[in-house]
């Protein structure tokens, strides 16, 4: 076993050079992915290492990158695109839903779309507009793209390797304000599966969900209510799209209380998905209706406003007191 | 002759293509050398007076004063980012001081010396970069767009507006700002298309200041990017960015032409960056200093120093009063950065819609109450 202490960002570093050296098919294409190493270092001195037919500094065009990116994929090329930041995504959201996602369902599985698009998303950290944004659902919301979204070291060492080799496309989402967040990696380990979801903490009052950057917040407001005597079980739900929802409905039923945290505007979330799905298949056993912490339904404010808007422990601890008030 | 060699030769690159990007070519206008020498060019005379030229001075002078403070402030905490301009101020200058009062301009996020042509309080675009509000300024009354950081979108956004402008008869142009690095964009390249299909009154001013972020342009284009105009079917000129007059004439002289019902043209500002491409960015992993430090030789205001001292235009007295209202300048912004209020956290709801929905002040309300309950709290 070799065990690592590494931050979320060079866990990501290391599973993409893991995953290149593995596979000369991959081909990490991005802006300013090369000598810069990206703006948020995630390739740092892979270019170096690789060369510039591996990692491609583009032109400044999403369309461009995810476009190309189709067309290498039909020739088994694996293309893992780096989207800079989550508002700029929508340049190439064209190409990523009519295209990366139609393409294998519409060619009868003819051409494969092994498409990896890494976006770093969500806020809290101080930037200007379209730098902090939350747009899984739209990903979640369309057929034929997978999404996951990683919140540990561990997770995006191996979870970044596990996208890149598995054949369909997928969205993976990096919470970019835990990129410096350190956390053990064991890089001999045999990892969990990209697509399910996991309970990283016990608790038999609330079953509290997260993904993503929230995971941290909600493991924060479990150490809180324990010190009030209440004990919250935290998922991590990891994957967005499949969702895998089995271990939530094991600990619904032992705990009778839901609550969903994210970060993305609450109406139409995935917050609303799984609250159907919880309530549909749960019903009998919820002692109180399945509670949405989340974003509220207005453009990603200016960041002297965000910590107002994002969902934090006194929030995320308001909704289990009202569950536990039912 | 093979049908394959043939096709070689006509994709042969135009001429110029192998050294698309070097400076001091034949197509570049200049009408102020780096040493401050003034020269005429056959298509682009400038008609300015004395005072026209110091106060051409004076916004170069302010403009940096104002990015040079605003840069500090940063530093020290008060903005989270800053994108300078820094060595783009004549490109800026000459270009806002060739718009008419009803043209309209369209920023991307680094045009300070455009919006301070325009009048906008510099505190208003400070505002945006501390995190108070997403641009604090009037864009209808300034006829200065608010800052667009999706980059290309607001191509469109001006080439729309002149069509307007041409459909209601009114005899304006608009200003579309864009980098390099945004000519990649498709938006862009549709902007061009129907500025160009509809003869439409906007002129594109690209500041091609060499790099979009690390990317050097020469992984964008492999033309010069005024060529690739020809290419839309509508004329593009080269002009030296860091050469306040040259850009102001060619600058008005694309309004004139736009105003005038000739249809769109692009100009290309060969300038450079200076500094970092935001105070988050660390430009020594991808540019040489010596490159900085030749450019450091066409600085823009050096050279509009130089020949005003030299022709007498100005005085000592003259750079002394500018320097005194640049110090004056900066110990306002200083200020009012420090003295700038935080937004009422109900401000987030309050704009979304012009017509509030049910949901939204429900959520407002909510919002409202659970701040409430703390204070409650904690007293
Ligand atoms: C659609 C989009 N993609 C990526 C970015 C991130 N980004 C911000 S500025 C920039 C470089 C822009 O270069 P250029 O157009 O040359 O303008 P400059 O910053 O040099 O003035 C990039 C990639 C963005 N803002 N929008």
């Amino acid at each position: 076993m070799s065990t690592e202490t590494l931050t979320i960002g060079k866990a990501l570093n290391l599973g993409l050079r893991r995953a290149m050296e593995d596979d000369a098919k991959v081909v990490l294409m991005g802006e300013d992915i090369g000598k810069l190493g990206g703006v948020f270092r995630i390739t740092d001195g892979l270019q170096k290492d690789f060369g510039d037919a591996r990692v491609v500094d583009t032109p400044l065009a999403e369309a461009g990158i995810l476009g190309t990116a189709v067309g290498l994929a039909m020739r088994g090329y694996r293309p893992v695109c780096e989207i800079q930041f989550d508002g700029f995504v929508f340049p190439a959201y064209n190409q990523i839903v009519t295209q990366v996602a139609k393409i294998h369902a519409r060619s009868k599985g003819r051409l494969p779309m092994p498409i990896v698009i890494r976006i770093p998303f969500g806020g809290g950290i101080g930037a200007v507009e379209h730098h902090s944004e939350s747009p899984e659902a739209y990903f979640a919301h369309t057929a034929g793209l997978k999404v996951v979204a990683v919140s540990t070291p561990s997770d995006a060492y191996w979870g970044i390797q596990q996208a890149i080799t598995h054949p369909d496309p997928i969205v993976f989402l990096e919470p970019k304000r835990r990129y410096w967040e350190k956390g053990e990696v064991d890089t001999d380990a045999t990892p969990d599966p990209l697509f399910a979801s996991r309970v990283l903490r016990g608790g038999d009052d609330v079953t509290v969900l997260a993904y993503g950057p929230m995971v941290k917040t909600a493991l924060q407001a479990a150490e809180a209510a324990a010190e009030e005597g209440r004990s919250l079980e935290v998922v991590d739900l990891r994957t967005l799209s499949p969702l895998d929802l089995e271990p939530v409905y094991a600990s619904v039923r032992r705990t009778g209380r839901c609550v969903v945290v994210h970060e993305a505007p609450t109406t139409l979330g995935l917050g609303a998905e799984i609250a159907a799905r919880v309530t549909e298949t749960c019903f009998h056993s919820l002692e109180a209706p399945v509670l949405r912490v989340g974003g509220y339904d207005t453009p990603y404010p200016p960041s002297k406003l965000e910590e107002e808007y994002l969902p934090d422990l006194d929030r995320v601890l308001d909704a289990v007191d009202r569950s536990l008030g039912f | 002759m093979s049908a394959l060699s043939q096709t070689t030769e006509v994709v042969d690159p135009v001429p110029g293509a192998d050294a698309p990007h070097l400076p001091g070519q034949p197509d570049l206008v200049q009408l102020l050398t780096p040493e401050g020498e003034r020269v005429e060019h056959p298509e682009y005379s400038l008609d300015v007076t004395d005072d026209e030229l110091r106060s051409l001075y004076r916004d170069l002078a302010l403009v940096r004063r104002w990015d040079v403070e605003a840069t500090a402030l940063q530093r020290q905490g008060e903005l989270g980012i800053w994108a300078s301009l820094l060595g783009q101020e004549a490109a800026q200058v000459g270009a806002g001081r060739a718009l008419a009062a009803d043209d309209m301009a369209f920023p991307t996020y680094r045009e300070h010396g455009v919006a301070w042509t325009r009048g906008v309080d510099p505190l208003h675009v400070i505002s945006l970069f501390r995190g108070v509000d997403q641009g604090g300024w009037d864009p209808v009354a300034t006829k200065f767009n608010l800052y667009t950081v999706v980059i290309g979108a607001q191509t469109l956004h001006a080439t729309g507006y002149a069509m307007g402008l041409q459909r209601d008869g009114a005899e304006s142009a608009t200003l579309a700002f864009l980098g390099d690095g945004a000519t990649s964009q498709g938006e862009v390249n549709e902007a061009m298309i129907w500025a160009a299909t509809f003869s439409a009154p906007v002129v594109f001013f690209c500041q091609n200041n060499q790099y979009a972020i690390s990317v050097p342009i020469e992984r964008q284009s492999r033309v010069p990017l005024f060529r690739r105009a020809a290419g839309f079917g509508f004329p593009g000129v080269r002009v030296d960015g860091n050469d306040v007059l040259a850009v102001l004439a060619v600058t008005r002289a694309a309004l004139a032409a736009a105003r005038d019902g000739q249809g769109p043209t692009f100009i290309e500002a060969f300038t450079y960056r200076m500094g970092a491409h935001t105070t988050s960015d660390d430009p020594t992993r991808y540019r040489l200093a010596s490159e900085l430090e030749e450019w450091k030789l066409r600085d823009p205001i050096a050279r509009l120093k130089a020949y005003l001292s030299r022709s007498g235009i100005a005085d000592a007295d003259f750079f002394t009063s500018v320097d005194a209202e640049g110090d004056q300048l900066a110990v306002r912004i200083r200020q009012g950065t420090l003295e700038m209020p935080d937004p009422a956290g109900t401000e987030i709801f309050d704009h979304v819609y012009a017509e509030q929905t049910p949901e939204l002040a429900r959520q407002r309300e909510e919002f409202v109450a659970y701040h409430a309950s703390f204070e409650g709290a904690e007293s």
